[in-house]
């Protein structure tokens, strides 16, 4: 579903991922775990076609980017830290403007039933700038799967959250990955990758330098690994 | 999964224009703000200028444009920032749609702004100037000038936004492009209010449409430049 092959992205003359190779499945899970600055938001950014690789073979989808790139946004969908939805839209207006833009068909009927899977149909006609970040970041949620594409980006998801946002996050997370998605998810947060990944790829320098399947991890066997990885690179 | 069709060009414009003019019916955040700097210029130049009835003619346009202009940036860097705050910008552009009806729609929604403004500048302007500013020609360069401001002002502002200084960079990029379009419109405009002949109006009202031609087609091709990483 994803294919990266000898990726570099450079800032001016400074290499931010560096002859990156990268492949998920139909259906995977990919936690994308790494310090600081290893280049995970950067990379998102080019799978999501907001930012152009500087040299590389990306594919997404079956449609190489930058070149197809109308296609690949058309079966993608994004969650950032940011909410990416209009303060002084409603949570209904919010969804029907981006499904508008996706021409997403029988969108009135649609909104309604994504507002009710991320849990804020009983808050559809209130404005965004009124919401909790917790439900900001659901809605966000809705916007992204709205169009039902096949693969999700998450970077950071749970960023400002408190507890219990968290876990109705990864609920709504969960049922939505079920659904046959394609999902990389960059994360600081190991305990809740666990919970939702079925891989573990290890960023750092700008390149993959570990990466294990969850089943070969023993329930809390991230963070020794995690810190194996960063060690042998 | 079901995938969908990317929307038609006018859809996407259209979406977004709906967009902006729903939040802002909401917030009036825009138009509030440009309404009251304009205002505040009005009168400010009212008192500063101790206008004789001779001199006042030629010197109404002047103020009228430079009106409209610094108003017309604080709508611009507001409706920008509205963007960029919560990363909206960046929601579309990972839509499927042709970028340059996201700037169409972003710019038809700023000349909407800028033109809810005059709507209640130029009456308040007739009476605190005493100049009959609602003549059909004079209306019409306010239009076109209005039109080749937000059509290179949606562009300049999409740049300056993404930068730290947005509030100040807008207008130092800004000004020294527009300037002849003001010119233009300021002659234009003088015209009408001295009620000169169309002869002498013709050149400049032939000059406003050129620019904002060109305006609008740059902005068009570029846009897409711009809002790359
Ligand atoms: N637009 C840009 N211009 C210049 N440098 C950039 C730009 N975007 C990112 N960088 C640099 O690229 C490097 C990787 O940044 P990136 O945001 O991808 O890291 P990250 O892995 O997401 O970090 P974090 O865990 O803090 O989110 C950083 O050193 C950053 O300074
Ligand atoms: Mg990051």
């Amino acid at each position: 579903m994803i294919h990266v092959r000898q990726l570099i992205k450079r800032f001016g003359p400074k290499i931010v991922l560096n002859k990156m190779a990268f492949d998920v499945s139909q259906g995977e899970f990919v936690a994308l775990i790494g310090p600081n600055g290893a280049g995970k938001t950067t990379f998102l950014r080019i799978l999501s076609s907001l930012a152009k690789p500087s040299i590389g073979e990306v594919n997404v989808a079956g449609f190489h980017l930058p070149g197809q790139a109308a296609s690949v946004r058309q079966r993608l969908g994004v969650v950032s830290h940011m909410p990416l939805l209009y303060g002084d839209l409603t949570a209904s207006e919010n969804l029907l403007f981006y499904g508008r833009m996706y021409d997403v068909a029988d969108l009135t009927h649609r909104v309604q039933e994504v507002l009710q899977l991320v849990g804020l149909l009983h808050r559809s006609g209130d404005l965004v700038r009124t919401f909790s970040r917790g439900m900001q970041q659901r809605l966000a949620i809705g916007r992204a799967i709205l169009h039902n594409p096949d693969v999700l980006l998450l970077d950071e998801p749970h960023t400002g959250l408190d507890q219990d946002a968290c876990d109705m996050l990864d609920g709504v997370l969960r049922d939505v990955a079920v659904s046959g998605r394609t999902v990389v998810m960059t994360s600081h947060d190991f305990v809740r990758a666990q919970n939702l990944a079925s891989r573990f790829d290890v960023l750092s320098r700008g390149r993959i330098v570990a990466s294990i399947p969850a089943n070969k991890l023993s329930p809390d066997g991230l963070q020794a690994f995690y810190r194996e990885s960063l060690e042998q690179a | 999964m079901k995938n969908n069709a990317n929307p038609s060009f006018i859809k996407t414009m259209l979406a977004v224009v709906w967009k902006d003019l729903t939040a802002e019916l909401r917030s009036r955040e825009v138009f509030s703000a440009m309404l009251i700097f304009a205002l505040l210029v009005v009168l400010i130049f009212n008192f500063a200028l101790e206008l004789e009835a001779g001199t006042r003619a030629s010197v109404t346009s002047g103020v009228l444009w430079v009106t409209f202009t610094f108003a017309g940036t604080i709508g611009l860097n507001r409706s920008m920032a509205q963007e960029k705050d919560r990363g909206c910008m960046d929601g579309l552009l990972m839509a499927p749609v042709d970028r340059s009806a996201i700037y169409l729609g972003k710019m038809i929604g700023n000349l909407f702004f800028m033109v809810a403004v005059e709507v209640v500048v130029i009456p308040l302007f007739s009476v605190l100037y005493n100049v009959n500013l609602l003549k059909p020609g004079l209306l019409l360069v306010v239009l076109l000038g209005s039109i080749g401001y937000s059509g290179i002002g949606t562009l300049l502002a999409t740049m300056s936004v993404q930068t730290r200084t947005r509030d100040m960079l807008l207008p130092i990029l800004l000004f020294p492009v527009v300037i002849p379009l003001v010119v233009a419109a300021v002659k234009a405009s003088a015209g009408y209010l001295q009620a000169l002949p169309m002869a002498d109006i013709q050149p400049w009202l032939t000059l406003l449409i050129v620019y904002d031609v060109i305006f609008l087609s740059v902005a068009w091709m570029v846009f897409d430049y711009v809002v790359e990483e």
